[in-house]
C-alpha cells in the first residue's frame, strides 16, 4: 500500500468504510445464519425427545393390541387402523374431486375472468378455515343434514373437504408446469382437449401430483379436531366393521390418554406420538424425496 | 364451409364435428367444470351449515352486547347462563401475538438467509427441515407443550403453572413459522433480479442490497405473510387446548392460563345436548371464528394482488 501511495492509483484501496461494510455483511449474514437454524433446532429437539422418550414404549405387540385397563395399559391397534380407514376413505373423495379442480383451473379456466378469480380466492379461504369450523360444518352437514350420524364416512369426509385445498393447489402447480407446447402439439394433431389432457398433459402430470397427494395423506393422518365429533371415539372395544360405524384415531387417542385419563405411564404416550409423528415423517420425508428425484429427471 | 369440413377430425357431415369424441369432450369439460367450482361450494355449505346450526341462537337469545363484552361464559348455569366471549377473544389474540412476535422475526430472518445468502445444499436442506416442522401435527404440538414445555416452564421461570400464554405462544410460533417463511421467500423470490444487479453495480454490499432494495420492494408480500401466520395462530385449536391451560381468565401476564375461542368449542361440544343454547352458542363462536379467518384470508390476498398490479 505504501508503495503505490505515491501514485494516483489508490483508487482501489480498501477504504474505512468498504471494510466496515463488509464486515457489517460478515455479521449480519451469521445473524440471519442463526435465525435459520433456530428454526431447525426444535425439529432435532423434538424428534430427539420423542424417540428417547416414546421408543421404550414401541413394539409389535403395541402396535398390534387393544389398549387395555381402562387405557392405561395395552397397545394401539385399533386406533393405527382407524386413522389407515380415515386417511384412505378421505382420499377416495378428495383426490379425484381435487385434481378434476385443478384440471378445469390449469385448461379450461379462461384466465383474468372473476368466476376463476373466486374459484382462487375459494381454495384459498378453504385452507385457512380454522380445523374447529371444519369440524362444526362436518357436524351440521355430513352428521345431522346427510343424516350419516357419527361414522368413518362422515369424518372422512369432513377430512377430506379439510384437505381438499392441497391437492388442488399441489395438482394446480403440476399441471402447469407441463410446457405448453405439449398441448398445441395435440391440439395440432386434431385431438380434442380432453384427448389432450388425458393422453398428453395428465401422464406428464401424474408424479407431481402424487407428491400433493401424499403430502395430503401426511395432513389427514395427523388432524384431530375434524374428525373429534364427527366420527371418532375416545375408545371402543371392537374394530368398526364398515363405513358407518365410528372408529379410534391415533391422533385423538394420543389427546385422550395425555389428558382426559388419568394414571397412564408416561411412555404410552409418548409412544403414541412417536408412531404418529413417525408416520407423518416417513410419508413427508418420502415425497420430498420423490420431489427431487422428479426435479432430477425433468427432460424439459 | 369446405374447408372448415377439411379441417375438423373426422368430418362426416359438411361442418358438423360433434362425432363420439366430440360428445367425450363436452361432457368432460362439463365434469370439470362441476368439480372446479366445488370449492366455491364448500366455503358457501360451511357458511351455510355452521350457520344454520347457530342461527336459532343468534336471532333469539343471543345478545351482541354480552357476546362480545362480557368475559363471563357460564353456558351450564341452570339459573342464569351467560354467553359471553370478551376472555376468550383476549385469551386467542394474547397467544396469537406472542406467537407472532416469536415467528415473525426468527422467519423472516430464515427467509432472507434462504432467499437470499445460503446457497446449494445449504439452502435445500434448510429448506427441507422448516417443511418438516410444518409437518408435525397439531396434536403432537399440544402433547410437546403439555409433556415437554410445560415442566421447562415451571423449572426456569419459577411460576406454579406452565400451561400459559408463554406456552401456548411459543408453540403457534413455531407451529406458524414454516408457513411465514415460505410465503416470505416467496415474496423474496417474487422481486426482480434487475433491482440486484442495479444496485450491486452501485457498489451495494449484499446487506445493502436486501435492507435498501429487497425488503422495500417486498414488503407488501412479507405483511401478507405475516397475516396468514396470523390467521394460523388464531385458528388453531388442539395444541392451543392442550398447551395454554383452558381456564377463563382475561390474561394479565404471560404466565397467566387463558382458553381460546377455538378450545372452547373443542373441549365442550362433545357434551352439550344436540340443538340446545350452549351447542347453537359454540356454533355461534364458529360463525365468528370462520369471519375472522375469512377477512384476514381476504386481506392477504387484496395486498398480494395489490404488487402483481403494480
Amino acid at each position: 500500500m505504501n508503495s503505490v501511495s505515491g501514485t494516483h492509483s489508490v483508487r482501489f484501496q480498501a477504504e474505512p468504510i468498504n471494510l466496515k461494510n463488509a464486515q457489517v455483511q460478515k455479521l449480519v449474514k451469521i445473524v440471519l445464519g442463526l435465525m435459520a437454524v433456530t428454526l431447525v433446532i426444535p425439529v432435532a429437539l423434538i424428534i430427539l425427545t420423542l424417540l428417547q422418550k416414546g421408543s421404550p414404549a414401541i413394539s409389535w405387540q403395541f402396535l398390534t393390541t387393544f389398549p387395555s385397563n381402562g387405557m392405561t395399559a395395552g397397545g394401539i391397534f385399533p386406533a393405527l387402523l382407524g386413522t389407515v380407514w380415515l386417511v384412505a376413505i378421505s382420499l377416495l373423495a378428495s383426490v379425484p374431486l381435487g385434481v378434476a379442480a385443478a384440471i378445469y383451473l390449469s385448461e379450461y379456466a379462461p384466465q383474468d375472468h372473476w368466476l376463476t378469480r373466486v374459484i382462487n380466492l375459494a381454495t384459498i379461504n378453504l385452507a385457512g378455515v380454522p380445523s374447529i369450523v371444519h369440524a362444526l360444518f362436518g357436524l351440521g352437514a355430513f352428521v345431522a343434514f346427510f343424516r350419516l350420524g357419527t361414522s368413518i364416512l362422515a369424518a372422512s369426509l369432513t377430512l377430506a373437504v379439510m384437505t381438499l385445498p392441497v391437492v388442488i393447489v399441489a395438482s394446480w402447480e403440476s399441471l402447469q408446469s407441463v410446457p405448453q407446447a405439449f398441448r398445441e402439439a395435440c391440439w395440432n394433431m386434431g385431438a380434442t382437449r380432453w384427448q389432450t389432457i388425458w393422453h398428453v398433459v395428465l401422464p406428464n402430470a401424474l408424479t407431481g401430483i402424487l407428491t400433493g397427494i401424499i403430502l395430503q395423506v401426511s395432513r389427514a393422518a395427523g388432524e384431530t379436531a375434524p374428525i373429534m365429533f364427527t366420527g371418532a371415539a375416545f375408545f371402543l372395544p371392537f374394530l368398526p366393521s364398515g363405513i358407518m360405524d365410528q372408529t379410534m384415531a391415533l391422533a385423538l387417542h394420543l389427546f385422550t390418554i395425555s389428558t382426559q385419563v388419568p394414571g397412564v405411564p408416561e411412555e404410552i404416550p409418548f409412544g403414541v406420538a412417536l408412531v404418529l409423528f413417525g408416520i407423518v415423517l416417513v410419508v413427508n420425508a418420502f415425497s420430498i424425496w420423490l420431489r427431487m428425484y422428479l426435479r432430477s429427471k425433468k427432460k424439459w | 364451409m369446405n374447408t372448415r369440413s377439411d379441417l375438423s377430425p373426422t368430418g362426416n357431415a359438411a361442418g358438423d364435428i360433434r362425432n363420439q369424441d366430440w360428445y367425450v369432450d363436452k361432457f368432460f369439460q362439463s365434469a370439470m367444470f362441476v368439480c372446479g367450482i366445488s370449492a366455491i361450494v364448500f366455503v358457501i355449505g360451511i357458511f351455510i351449515f355452521v350457520f344454520k346450526e347457530g342461527a336459532g341462537f343468534i336471532i333469539q337469545q343471543m345478545d351482541w352486547a354480552e357476546f362480545f363484552l362480557s368475559p363471563k361464559w357460564r353456558p351450564t348455569s341452570a339459573t342464569q347462563a351467560t354467553y359471553g366471549t370478551l376472555a376468550m377473544v383476549a385469551g386467542t389474540a394474547a397467544v396469537t401475538v406472542i406467537s407472532m412476535a416469536i415467528a415473525l422475526p426468527f422467519s423472516f430472518g430464515a427467509a432472507i438467509y434462504i432467499a437470499e445468502f445460503a446457497q446449494g445444499r445449504t439452502r435445500e436442506w434448510l429448506k427441507v427441515i422448516i417443511e418438516m416442522l410444518a409437518a408435525i401435527p397439531s396434536v403432537v404440538w399440544g402433547f410437546i407443550g403439555l409433556m415437554i414445555m410445560n415442566p421447562l416452564i415451571i423449572e426456569s421461570f419459577d411460576v406454579p403453572i406452565g400451561l400459559n400464554v408463554l406456552n401456548a405462544g411459543i408453540i403457534l410460533g413455531l407451529m406458524a413459522a414454516p408457513i411465514i417463511t415460505s410465503i416470505a421467500e416467496d415474496a423474496f423470490k417474487a422481486v426482480p433480479d434487475t433491482y440486484r444487479e442495479a444496485a450491486e453495480a452501485l457498489g451495494a454490499t449484499k446487506w445493502q442490497v436486501v435492507y435498501k432494495v429487497i425488503l422495500p420492494a417486498a414488503k407488501n408480500g412479507l405483511l401478507s405473510a405475516a397475516l396468514l401466520g396470523v390467521g394460523r395462530a388464531f385458528g388453531e385449536t388442539m395444541a392451543v387446548l392442550m398447551a395454554s391451560g383452558h381456564a377463563l381468565t382475561i390474561p394479565g401476564s404471560v404466565f397467566d392460563s387463558i382458553r381460546a375461542l377455538t378450545a372452547t368449542i373443542a373441549a365442550e361440544l362433545g357434551e352439550t345436548p344436540v340443538g340446545s343454547d350452549h351447542y347453537q352458542a359454540l356454533f355461534a363462536i364458529g360463525i365468528f371464528l370462520f369471519t375472522i379467518t375469512f377477512i384476514i384470508n381476504m386481506t392477504a390476498d387484496f395486498i398480494v394482488r395489490g404488487i402483481k398490479n403494480q
